[in-house]
């Protein structure tokens, strides 16, 4: 009941057990996952300086950091269900009910499907899925892929696919509909994929650049936009392509594809097939946060941080008494800033635990994470700081709210 | 053909030298230890883990890290296993799940 206890291994979590069980308390870690790491474990692309930023590598440095001072760590074990008793959070797995009075949730990110025509065929997959295959598991996903979804994270996992050797036939939009609106419209795609144009050294970067500097030039850039795509690292991305559906007889086979005119309708008679043997669908990530929805956290929702977040303030603390929350459950970042988000939670619980001896620290956590956020070099949404403006409202309006039913 | 990927230009290199025999719907298979049921299924080139248990169409993995079940099997008699979260083990008896005689299906003419 003293352990602290930690949902999730991988970067926040892992980095929250480090700094919890320096301080001399006892931490469970647990993870449904065969291997400790979470999504860092796939992560591969270079950093400005040059260095590759290996997800494996990092993760075994802070699994062996975590398990040198003690952290017990539990894979392969699900969570059902949490809820507080008498002032106890009970963590309920397959075989066992843990107790603990401070929980941390790190369950990280899970992404976002769109349907698509034929899309539960074998060899349709989540990018990420295709991610994890190629680096974790070193199985190719295929030998031709088609990604559709252009965003940071497929742009990123196509990089990856091509370094393992893998052709990738093309990056493309989904056909659009109500629930792909703004993944198959061509000029919002546009908007975001401005911010990823530095990962990028390619004419792609150039004519983005040029044309972009206002609404009227973007709208120039899709209007003209090459109907082949721009290559980056040799794969074409097609703005003005949509797939409309992804056929084979009982895999897949290939996807058929047509020209879509600037607001993302399929323009008649241009339809044609490009073969590929696997699919990736790429809708982008959103917090994965069913367990503190369960255990009762208020959610709001805020676009900037890639969906439903539950409401926690800074220090990673909830509304509730001894749950706590770091990494992508609160808004979608990179593993750094997920990293500096565990280490502000496990200061934030030790200095629960320790009765408040941490506060120095915990403010300097805080500044880390905000500098963190401003040095990274993949931002999910160029708009996170809002986001996290936004939740700073929602919390002192909570807090507020707290007070005043003390006051009544 | 789905291919390991022994040498990688940044990633290390693999050892292919740890292997283990398993059995998918009887037939034999061999893969590395601690491979994904998944990963090693794909690597002898089997897609399909399961066909849907109502519409009977086939089925292969999605999201590869747990969270859509798709990819569900039985191993060793245990039901509904995601083949992307379990290791292979030496002698393990992986099956997949067919069409269910009886059907979920809401009959009412506009559900049709």
């Amino acid at each position: 009941m003293n352990k602290v206890i930690i949902i999730g291994a991988g970067p926040a979590g892992l980095s929250a057990a480090i700094t919890i069980a320096e301080s001399g308390h006892s931490v469970l870690v647990i993870d449904e996952y065969m291997k400790a790491g979470g999504r860092l474990l796939g992560q591969l692309y270079k950093e400005p300086n040059g260095n590759w930023w290996n997800g494996i590598k990092e993760s075994q440095k802070l699994l062996d950091k975590a398990v040198d001072l003690g952290v017990q760590i539990n894979l392969h074990t699900p969570v059902s269900n949490i809820e507080s008793i008498n002032g106890l959070w009970r963590i309920y797995t397959e075989d066992e009910v843990y107790l603990t009075s401070h929980l941390l949730i790190a369950t990280g990110a899970a992404e976002t499907p769109l349907p698509i025509p034929g899309w539960t065929l074998p060899g349709v997959m989540s990018v990420g899925a295709a991610q994890v295959m190629t680096n974790v598991h070193r199985v190719k996903p295929g030998d031709r892929g088609v990604i559709i979804g252009v965003n940071v994270l497929s742009s990123a996992i196509a990089m990856e696919l091509k370094l393992a050797d893998i052709d990738v036939a093309c990056i493309t939009l989904p056909k659009m509909n109500s629930v792909t609106e703004k993944h198959g419209n061509p000029l919002d795609v546009m908007n975001s994929l401005l911010h990823v144009s530095h990962m990028a050294p390619s004419t792609f970067v150039k004519l983005g650049s040029k044309l972009m500097k206002n609404d009227f030039m973007k709208k120039m850039g899709i209007t003209f936009y090459p109907k082949n795509g721009v290559k980056m690292w040799d794969i074409p991305i097609m703005l003005r392509k949509a797939v409309i559906e992804i056929y084979g007889d009982g895999a897949v086979e290939g996807v058929k594809i047509a020209t879509i005119s600037t607001a993302g309708e399929i323009i008649p008679g241009t339809e044609e097939n490009i073969k590929a043997d696997f699919i990736c669908i790429a809708g982008g990530l959103y917090p994965l946060a069913e367990l503190a929805a369960v255990a009762g956290c208020p959610f709001y929702h805020i676009e900037e941080l890639g969906g439903y977040v539950p409401l926690h303030n800074e220090r990673m603390e909830t509304t509730l008494p001894g749950l706590y929350v770091a990494g992508n459950i609160t808004g979608i970042e990179g593993a750094k800033v997920a990293i500096s988000q565990g280490i502000t939670a496990g200061l934030a619980i030790i200095n629960s635990k320790d009765g408040g001896q941490q506060e120095d620290k915990i403010k300097e956590a805080v500044n880390f994470t905000e500098q963190t956020r401003n040095k990274a070099h993949i931002q999910f949404h160029p708009e996170v700081k809002v986001g996290k403006q936004k939740l700073q409202k929602y919390w002192n309006e909570y807090l507020i709210s707290v007070k005043n039913k003390v006051h009544n | 053909m789905t291919k390991r990927i022994i040498h990688h230009p940044v990633l290390d290199s693999i050892e292919e030298t740890d292997t283990v025999s398993f059995t998918f719907d009887n037939h034999k298979y061999q893969a590395l230890r601690n491979d994904s049921i998944a990963a090693a299924l794909l690597v002898n080139g089997v897609r399909t883990l399961r066909h849907h248990e109502e519409s009977g169409t086939p089925r292969g993995i999605y999201c590869n890290i747990g969270h859509c079940f798709e990819c569900r099997v039985t191993v060793d008699g245990k039901q509904g296993m995601r083949a992307c979260l379990t290791p292979v083990q030496e002698g393990m008896a992986v099956t997949s799940g067919g069409k269910l005689l009886t059907s979920v299906r809401d009959w009412r003419s506009q559900n049709e």
